[in-house]
């Protein structure tokens, strides 16, 4: 009897044993794992490192990040998925394809030059902020973003959206003292915590009524949902989609990003304003496009409506900010990252009215390429407005005026940033990435979000050409040089290049927007 | 004329595009050494003359070269593709419709460059100044060779920037609100017309101009076309400008340096009437069609408009602006212009293209002059120059004078002169306007727009009695004469608006063989 139970025990143990430990592909998951390992090495090491060699420690950091982004190089040949379900071994947690590597390469760039960013602060604030934390958070803070695009259920996706989180919050309000940073840390936490909170709910509701919480079953299950719980489905789909939303920045969950972005030192408000949105999107795209496109006539126009909205907003925003008000220019770029999450939103809205899954991945990979465009440029404004901030510390437009008297080459380039984020030429890039987002909604008869679209880029044109003007402008006092070091060069260098290289060759990211993704 | 080979022929008209830009970023580094001139000023601004000079060269041996037997057909052609994710192809061409005004371009810049080298507007550094009309030339020329829709509004946004400094940074009296009424106008403008273009290219499925023309597509049906129209028109019509689109154009020309005029005068209002005429005319004729009339009433309204208001403006006590004066004439110049595209007939659309030239020659030239005016009495108010009697320009530079009354007299559409046969000949096409359309409408319209050269002849009259007639002043201070440079930027004008009114087939040979193909659905 005892030796039966045995037997029965052992055969049940088995195929147990084979489902729990998996056989994990561990060049897909690379890069996010690289950097979080780091991130570890990096937090012990900053134990042992004197004070006088802390530069080492962000070093190590940016060949961590540079290493994860080597790793993307292997998976380029194919799709690969690894954290399958044994039953079924096309369903599963994790997978490396286009998509991923896309996303994780704008992450884990935008990553590295946050860092690079993140030195000279580190360097000029010696006491205000402690250099081990701070890498440790921005690493593993990577690593959660890198996650997120790999992620296909949506227990993953949480886990990788908080991972990415929870070390934002603390690297805003990481300056030791400071009233501005903690109250920004704080309004962004509780808003944020809120956010998550509900569209936990959201994904609670969706799994109580498909069963599962692997997207692509989701995609299945939720056309043959029991017609009682149709309400709650629906309410599932929403209340996700509401958690997305808030980390896109969209209107209204918009109203937390000026002060946090003025609050936070400035590299981790570079990152907020290009990981923190891609992120964001990344989850949405995942959520509407792959689990959920048999609820596309909901969410095409709720995300069409958001993308009015918020690009109007923002922009209207960005409008209003008087150029001697202190940190006028950190504010004026935190709300136009808000008007440009409007234009990162319309191709995902225009998915949501393709006739065809292939139509829907295109305008995705409009998103992906417009996304790809502001993230260089954004970051390479960023990093002159970090330049310009270890000058004049109150970051005030008008510390901006003659910056080309003093700085031409670096004024240039600010205004090319300016005008790529405008869309108008020499900034090439800027206008065609425009263009292709302006084609996805007329493509899909969303003429009249095309129009506002339209509209929002003239306002847009007046602030950015207002700022790109007074760079120009003769300079009021004699112009002080500015001293640049070293990884700030190489940031606004790099961003600079790649601006640049684009805009002649606009093909290079404008591809992502031709070709399937998923 | 001369046989170039087609290579060649190829290699020049992208250089004619591309040369300016690459010049525009040399201007902004150092002098090389043995170019340093007497200073970097003087430097810069013949590195301006050197490079507008070798695209003018190029573009006059492009016309040389071209096959003018055969202007309709694209020649010089270059097709090589840029993005293919937005289908964007690098198509390059010119025909007997957009060589003159190629040529036009590089000859205006040319003399611009020329002009400033002598006497720079004032205001900040002449190496930002060179750069800016070097890009400017460089979106232009673009402008009439593109070939795609999109590269084509690529082409029409790169002006945008450099006109917005050139008028914000060398300007006169209030620039800065002129400088963003302009941009802001004409963005707002090009944007919506970038939404017909994408529509026309995702509904054909090519945004190839050539191709559009000239084949079938049955996809772009009647209310697609309508669609298009409407929005590309919106966008051509502020650039152009059309009454009631026009009301940045006076701020803008009173505002912007001579040189900054003369451009956006004979060179940039012609990207929108050239649009209409590339773009509109043979790619949606039935959309077209359907706003035709519109578009005619609209150009005739702004040819009384324009006249009406110069009239305000050269009336004693009125304290009118001789530049803004000037500016409203090209309202109405270029609602000939539309008109003559509006009947949508060969004679029509080559008066029109004729008169486009003719103005940018004509109006050149004025703008010039008022700068030159105005360098010498600081000041181009009407009240302020003639006085009691008359600013007797006659009596105190007999030359300027003269010029200043042949320009006038030509700008007013003298027989013998570049603006007569362009304003007859798109009167002449509303006479019997293309089929489909009302004739009895367009004879109203021929009518108002004939009224319209009587009172252009008007106030072209009243401005040459109060600026270059009137006692001269006993103890006035002479002014100086026309300079060397100055007979040098503005000969070439005056000498090819004679010859154009002498001798109107030489551009009409050019542009009626293209235009009739254009018309007739781009068969060949």
């Amino acid at each position: 009897m005892s030796s039966l139970a045995l037997t029965t025990a052992q055969q049940a143990a088995r195929p147990l044993a084979e489902s729990v430990v998996q056989s994990v592909d561990w060049l897909a998951v690379a890069p996010p794992v690289i950097a979080a390992v780091v991130g570890l090495v990096v937090l012990v090491a900053d134990l042992f490192v004197d004070d006088g060699k802390k530069a080492l420690l962000g070093w190590t950091s940016v060949a961590g990040l540079a290493l994860s982004l080597l790793a993307l190089v292997p998976l380029l040949d194919g799709d690969r998925a690894t954290f399958c379900l044994t039953g079924s071994p096309d369903v599963c947690s994790y997978t490396a394809d286009r998509f991923t590597l896309v996303i994780q390469f704008m992450v884990l760039g935008g990553a590295l030059l946050t860092a690079l960013l993140s030195m000279t602060a580190l360097k000029d604030g010696r006491r205000e902020l402690p250099a081990g934390e701070y890498w440790f958070l921005l690493l593993s803070s990577a690593a959660g973003a890198a996650l997120l695009p790999a992620a296909r259920d949506l227990a993953t996706l949480v886990v990788a959206l908080e991972v990415a989180s929870l070390p934002a919050f603390a690297l805003v309000g990481i300056r030791h003292g400071d009233k501005r940073s903690s109250e920004a840390a704080l309004k962004f936490f509780l808003s944020s915590v809120t956010a998550t909170a509900v569209s936990l709910l959201g994904i609670s509701f969706v799994y109580a009524t498909t069963g599962t919480l692997y997207l692509t079953q989701i995609a299945d299950r939720v056309q043959n949902v029991d017609g009682q719980l149709h309400t709650v489905t629906q309410t599932g789909v929403v209340l996700t989609l509401v958690g997305f939303a808030f980390k896109t920045a969209a209107v209204p969950f918009h109203f937390w990003v000026p002060d946090t972005y003025v609050g936070a030192p400035l590299p981790v408000a570079a990152y907020l304003s290009v990981v923190g949105k891609a992120v964001g999107f990344s989850g949405l795209v995942l959520v509407t496009v792959v689990a959920l496109p048999s609820y596309a006539d909901a969410w095409g126009p709720a995300l069409a409506a958001l993308a009015a909205l918020t690009m109007t907003v923002g922009n209207v925003g960005a409008l209003r900010q008087r150029s001697t008000r202190a940190y006028s220019a950190v504010r004026l770029l935190a709300w136009s990252s808000v008007g440009q999450a409007g234009y990162l939103l319309v191709p995902i809205a225009a998915a949501g009215y393709a006739e065809n899954t292939d139509d829907a991945q295109r305008a995705v990979g409009s998103t992906v390429a417009y996304a790809l465009m502001y993230a260089a440029v954004n970051l390479g404004a960023f990093a002159v407005a970090a330049l310009v901030g270890r000058t004049s510390t109150l970051n005030r437009l008008s510390d901006y005026r003659g910056l080309y008297a003093s700085s031409p080459l670096t004024a240039l380039l600010l205004g090319f940033f300016l005008l790529c984020l405008a869309g108008l030429p020499p900034g090439i890039i800027g206008l065609f990435a425009k263009v292709t987002v302006f084609s996805v909604a007329v493509d899909a008869g969303l003429g009249w979000l095309a129009v506002v679209m339209a509209v929002n880029v003239v306002i847009a044109l007046f602030y950015y050409l207002q700022w790109t003007a007074l760079l120009f402008r003769a300079p009021e006092g004699a112009a002080q040089p500015h001293r640049v070091p070293a990884p700030l060069t190489l940031a606004i260098a790099l961003t600079g290049v790649v601006g640049i290289a684009l805009s002649g060759a606009p093909q290079l990211i404008l591809r992502f927007a031709d070709t399937a993704l998923f | 004329m001369i046989d170039i080979n087609e290579s060649v022929m190829q290699f020049l008209l992208a250089f004619v595009v591309v040369g300016p830009l690459i010049g525009a970023a040399a201007a902004l580094l150092p002098a090389p050494p043995g170019l340093k001139g007497t200073s970097p000023e003087q430097a810069v601004l013949r590195h301006g003359v050197t490079v507008t000079g070798v695209v003018l060269i190029a573009a006059i041996v492009l016309a040389l070269g071209f096959d003018h037997d055969h202007p309709s057909r694209m020649q010089a052609g270059t097709d090589i593709s840029w993005i293919p994710a937005l289908d964007v192809r690098l198509h390059l061409g010119i025909d007997g419709i957009s060589l003159p005004l190629l040529v036009l371009t590089a000859l205006l810049t040319f003399l611009c460059a020329l002009y400033s080298y002598f006497k720079l507007p004032s205001g900040p550094s002449p190496k930002a100044f060179v750069a800016l009309l070097l890009v400017l030339e460089s979106g232009t020329l673009a402008t009439f060779a593109v070939l795609d829709l999109l590269l084509f509004f690529l082409a029409f946004e790169t002006v945008l920037i450099p006109m917005y400094f050139l008028i914000a940074r060398w300007g006169g009296e209030h620039r800065t609100q002129a400088a963003w009424k302009f941009i802001l106008y004409t963005l707002l403008g090009s944007v919506v017309m970038l939404l017909g273009l994408l529509l026309i290219g995702l509904r054909a499925g090519t945004f190839d101009m050539v191709a559009l023309a000239t084949d079938s597509h049955p996809e772009l049906t009647t209310s697609v076309q309508v669609i298009a129209v409407l929005t590309i028109g919106i966008g051509l019509a502020v650039k152009t400008p059309m009454w009631p689109l026009h009301s940045w154009l006076p701020d803008a020309h009173t505002a912007a340096p001579t040189v900054g005029s003369v451009l956006l005068a004979g060179v940039l209002l012609k990207m929108g009437t050239y649009g209409f005429v590339r773009i509109l005319l043979p790619i949606t004729p039935d959309g077209f069609g359907t706003f035709a009339p519109y578009l005619a009433a609209f150009a005739v309204v702004g040819i009384i408009y324009g006249s009406l208001a110069c009239l305000a403006l050269a009336r004693p006590g009125a304290k009118g602006d001789l530049k803004r004066l000037i500016a409203y004439s090209s309202v109405g110049h270029m609602g000939f212009v539309l008109l003559g595209i509006a009947t949508m007939t060969p004679t029509g659309v080559n008066g029109a293209l004729f008169a486009n030239i003719a103005h940018g020659l004509i109006t050149g030239l004025l703008f010039f002059l008022v700068g030159a005016l105005k360098d010498r009495t600081g000041t181009t108010d009407l009240d302020s120059l003639a006085q009691e009697t008359g600013a007797a320009l006659y009596g105190r530079a007999p030359r300027l004078g003269g010029l200043l009354a042949f320009g006038a007299v030509a700008s007013l559409g003298l027989p013998g002169l570049a603006g007569f046969w362009g304003e007859m000949l798109a009167l002449f096409g509303a006479f019997d306007p293309a089929d489909g359309l009302s004739r009895p409408a367009f004879l109203t319209f021929m009518a108002i727009g004939a009224f319209g050269t009587l009172l252009t002849a008007a106030y072209m009259l009243i401005v040459v009695r109060r600026v270059c007639m009137g006692g001269a002043p006993q103890e006035g201070p002479r002014l100086a004469d026309v300079q060397t440079y100055e007979f040098a930027a503005w000969t070439p004008l005056v000498a090819l608006t004679v010859l154009a009114g002498l001798w109107p087939a030489a551009l009409l040979g050019l542009t009626d063989p293209a235009v009739q193909q254009l018309l007739a659905g781009g068969t060949r």
